[in-house]
Parts: C-alpha cells; sequence; structure tokens
C-alpha cells in the first residue's frame, strides 16, 4: 500500500517536472518561415537530439530539456540544453567551463581557442571547431532510463508475485510475464544451447530480449517524439558487442578449433577456411548489429515518409492516404519489433551454442 | 554517414544502463521467476510420477484384490464339496447302519416270532388234545348212560345206511 502511495507520488512528480521544465523552455520556433524538407525532417526524428521537443503550442516548442554533459580540457562541463534556445546551426553559443560550445545538427561542437563563431567549409563542416567527449543524457538515453524504469516495474511486481505466492501460480502481472520468459527459456535457450548449458545463458538473453522488445515499442509511441534508441547503431553496436564479448569469452577448445583449424577437411582448405573463419567471428555481431538498426530505422523513415508526402504535396486530401498507408506500417511494425528483439536474442543464443558445443564425431 | 556511426555518449550509456538492467533483473526478477516456474515444474512432473505410483501401486491392489476373492471362492468351492461329501457320506452311513439295524431287529422279530408260535402250538396242541380227551370222554359217558338214545341211534343209523346205499 505505502509502496504504490510512493510511487504514483514519484511518477506525479516526474510528469509535473516534464511539463515544467517543457514551459519553461518555451521560445519561438521559425520552422514556419522555412521550406519544407522531408529528408531532414526524417533524419531529424530517426537520430539522436539532446532535447526533448513534444509539440509546438502557440508557436512556441514545448520541449524538455535534458542536461548536457561534456568533457572537455578544462575537465568536466555540464549545462542544459535550453542554454541553446532551439538553436541547432551553431549559431547561439554557451560560455561555460572557459569553453566556448556551439549545437550544430544536434552535435555539441567546442569551439577553438580565440574563435568566436563558427567558420563552415564548402560541405558544411565547422573548420574551426571540435567535438568534446559527449557524455549528454540524450533523448534516446532518456529514453533508455524510462524504458528501464518500466521494465523493473513490470519484473519486480511479476518476481514479487511468485514470492508472495505459496503455490507458484502465476496471476495479474505475472501471468503476462511468465508465458515470454518461458518462451525465451524454452524456445531460445534450450534449443540453441543446450540442455545443459542454457541456465548460464537465460539471464543475459531475457534481459536484452525485453530490452530491446520495449525499446522498439517506445520508439513506436508518436508522442514521445520517436525516440529511436533500437533504430540507433550506438545502442545496437553495444548490444552485439556484448554478445561478442560473451561468445568469444565462452568459447571452448572446440569452437576455437572450428575457427583457426577446421577439423574433418584437407590441410590446404584449413588454411583457406581459417580466414573466412576468423572475418565470421567478427561478421555474426555485425550482422546482428546492423539487422536491428537497420530493421527499426527503416521503419520509422517510412512512417514518417509517409507522412511527410501530406506536406510535400500541401494538401489535406493525401492526408488519409498517408494516414491509411502509415497505420498499415505501424501495425506491421508493432509486430517486427516483438520479431526483431525475437531474432537479436535467437541469434545470440544460436552464437553462445556454437561456442559452447561439445565435439561430437 | 551520422546515421550509421555510433556516437561515444551513447554506447557508454547503453552499455552501463544494459549491465545495471541485467544485474538487477538477474538478482531480482530473473532468479526468483525462473526459480518458481522451475519448482512449479518439478512439482508438476513430481505430482505427475507420484500419481503414477499410486495408479501402479491401486492396479496392483485390484490384482491383489482379485486374486484373493479367487482363491476365497475356491475355498468356499471346496468347502462346500466337502460338506456334501461328508453329509453324503453321513447319510449313506446312516442309512447302511440303519439297514443293518432294522435286519438285524427283524431278524429277532422274526426268530422271536418263530419261537412263540411253535411255543402257542405246542401248548395249543397239547390244550386241544386235553381238551378233546375231555370232550370225548364226556360225550362217551353221556352217551353210554341212555340205553334209549343209544338204540335210536343205532335204529337211525341203519336206516340212513339203507337209504345212502340205496
Amino acid at each position: 500500500m505505502t509502496l504504490n502511495t510512493f510511487k504514483s507520488i514519484l511518477f506525479s512528480a516526474l510528469f509535473l517536472a516534464i511539463s515544467f521544465v517543457g514551459h519553461a523552455t518555451e521560445d519561438s520556433d521559425n520552422k514556419d518561415s522555412k521550406e519544407f524538407n522531408a529528408k531532414e525532417m526524417i533524419l531529424h526524428h530517426v537520430k539522436d537530439a539532446h532535447g526533448f521537443h513534444l509539440w509546438d503550442w502557440n508557436g512556441h516548442a514545448v520541449s524538455l530539456s535534458l542536461p548536457i554533459i561534456l568533457w572537455t580540457d578544462n575537465g568536466l562541463t555540464t549545462f542544459s540544453s535550453s542554454k541553446f534556445h532551439h538553436d541547432d546551426s551553431g549559431k547561439t553559443i554557451v560560455e561555460k567551463n572557459g569553453g566556448k560550445f556551439v549545437k550544430l545538427h544536434e552535435k555539441i561542437y567546442q569551439l577553438d581557442e580565440g574563435a568566436s563563431s563558427v567558420n563552415f567549409d564548402e560541405e558544411h563542416h565547422p573548420t574551426n571547431a571540435h567535438r568534446p567527449l559527449n557524455f549528454s543524457i540524450t533523448r534516446n538515453v532518456f529514453m533508455m532510463w524510462v524504458s528501464v524504469i518500466v521494465l523493473l516495474l513490470i519484473f519486480f511486481t511479476a518476481a514479487r508475485h511468485y514470492k508472495k505466492s505459496e503455490d507458484n501460480v502465476p496471476t495479474g502481472i505475472a501471468g503476462f510475464v511468465e508465458p515470454l520468459v518461458i518462451f525465451v527459456r524454452d524456445e531460445i535457450g534450450k534449443p540453441m544451447i543446450g540442455e545443459h548449458k542454457y541456465k548460464r545463458y537465460m539471464p543475459y538473453l531475457l534481459t536484452i530480449f525485453f530490452f530491446i522488445w520495449i525499446n522498439n515499442i517506445f520508439g513506436l509511441i508518436p508522442i514521445l517524439n520517436g525516440a529511436n534508441l533500437s533504430g540507433n547503431i550506438a545502442f545496437t553496436c553495444t548490444l552485439a558487442l556484448f554478445t561478442f564479448i560473451i561468445t568469444t569469452f565462452s568459447g571452448n577448445k572446440n569452437y576455437w578449433k572450428h575457427i583457426f583449424w577446421m577439423p574433418g577437411v584437407p590441410v590446404p582448405m584449413k588454411i583457406f577456411l581459417m580466414p573466412i573463419e576468423i572475418i565470421g567471428m567478427f561478421v555474426k555481431p555485425i550482422s546482428l548489429m546492423i539487422r536491428l538498426f537497420a530493421n527499426i530505422t527503416a521503419g520509422h523513415v517510412i512512417i514518417l515518409a509517409l507522412m511527410s508526402l501530406i506536406f510535400v504535396f500541401k494538401s489535406v486530401a493525401i492526408a488519409p492516404v498517408s494516414i491509411a498507408f502509415s497505420l498499415f506500417i505501424t501495425v506491421i511494425e508493432i509486430i517486427v519489433t516483438a520479431i526483431q528483439a525475437y531474432i537479436f536474442t535467437i541469434l545470440s543464443a544460436l552464437y553462445f551454442g556454437m561456442a559452447t558445443e561439445e565435439e561430437h564425431h | 554517414m551520422d546515421l550509421i556511426t555510433p556516437e561515444f555518449g551513447l554506447v557508454f550509456w547503453t552499455a552501463i544502463t544494459f549491465l545495471c538492467l541485467l544485474f538487477i533483473l538477474r538478482k531480482f526478477a530473473w532468479k526468483p521467476i525462473l526459480g518458481a516456474v522451475e519448482e512449479r515444474e518439478s512439482g508438476i512432473k513430481n505430482a505427475l510420477a507420484s500419481a503414477e505410483e499410486a495408479r501402479k501401486e491401486m492396479e496392483n491392489l485390484t490384482a491383489d484384490n482379485e486374486r484373493i476373492l479367487k482363491e476365497a471362492r475356491a475355498e468356499r468351492e471346496t468347502l462346500l464339496k466337502e460338506a456334501r461329501d461328508i453329509k453324503n457320506k453321513m447319510i449313506e452311513d446312516a442309512k447302511g447302519e440303519a439297514q443293518e439295524q432294522a435286519n438285524k431287529l427283524i431278524q429277532q422279530a422274526q426268530a422271536a416270532i418263530e419261537s412263540e408260535k411253535k411255543a402257542a402250538m405246542a401248548e395249543l396242541k397239547n390244550h386241544v388234545a386235553g381238551l378233546s380227551l375231555e370232550i370225548a370222554e364226556k360225550v362217551v359217558r353221556n352217551e353210554l348212560s341212555n340205553k334209549d338214545k343209544q338204540l335210536e341211534l343205532v335204529k337211525t343209523m341203519l336206516g340212513e345206511k339203507s337209504l345212502t346205499e340205496a
């Protein structure tokens, strides 16, 4: 009872904070004056950002500003993204901790010593600024943490249910969670890794499955501005890296023998296969990374492109078509959220299974 | 190109967040959930096994019961047969004995009757002989005392003789 009250207070506080911050950072948005550029809009939505633009109200952007954390030559530098006043073209200069910072295409640049404004070359790259190490809590990081809170709430509630109940019969949220957990165990863990070794990998497989799935779903919620975490290559790269590390460290003698000295083939063939197998070792996680990133990003791009049609044609008449098509794609994307999480998990499990497979001749 | 260049900050936060999530969930969610599921599964397995055992036991019991019943039935059958045999034998024996006894009695009776009859006959003979002698004595005496009558008798006899001879 007290826990629930605590939870609701926490959530109310969180949402209040968001709305207050949102109004506090209202600023004029001069998008109307610009020509609509579908490519720019889509890329802006698909990529990461330093603010959480929620909606426009009376020509002002209602957004949640997020902290910018930089590691510069002068040490840790932090300030709010609202300092840039929604400028994304490198015009607004923020001076902090002895450094001058600008935001250009959602990237933070530090002006070189002595520079007072950004100079660009022909390809619109800044010539007198460099990028400091950026640990900012971006839109994607923020949504990742929200997803973590949701995951923890779901699974803590489920786990508590089992602790409380005496007969271990799943009801409520546990009844929803349990089939999924059992699915990951019986359809992914057991068949891919094997009856005897799957238990060691279950926490990783379960975590990665639900983490990817919930972030895929969050990416589809329009009001969250399509925080496209699982469609961001940094995210998929990190997860693929974990799979690679676990695969490499759980590789047994048999696994390495298959890579460096393939058994059962003539010696010239062994030499020929070795580089292929070594490349394959790295291609596997890279394919994981690209598959998830490309699938999710493609879905977002299609939905946004269909929506852009309305603005490209500058006609409301096209809206029903756009909406119908994007609705159709969204429904497919909902299925894709689960499928991509499943594929990432099952392939990870497959690689673990290959790494721990015992010799059998 | 931006799109496919991993941003270091996001890699950093993803790694930290994912590792934290992995360790927290492993300790507080996956362990209890998987543990509970496994516990229940083994419980179900055990329950099924014990049910199977109980079924087998029941089968054995039923077989036992049937065997015992059969044995009891056979025993009853033999008991009944024996009883019947004993009964028949007893009846048979009793009959034979009774027959013997009866025969004996009849023989005794017959012998007794025979001897009685003989005694009675002897007595009767004696008696009859006495009586006859007495009667004859009386008749003779009576006849001899009456002369007229003797004469008449002789006459009648003579008369009759002629008549019958004629």
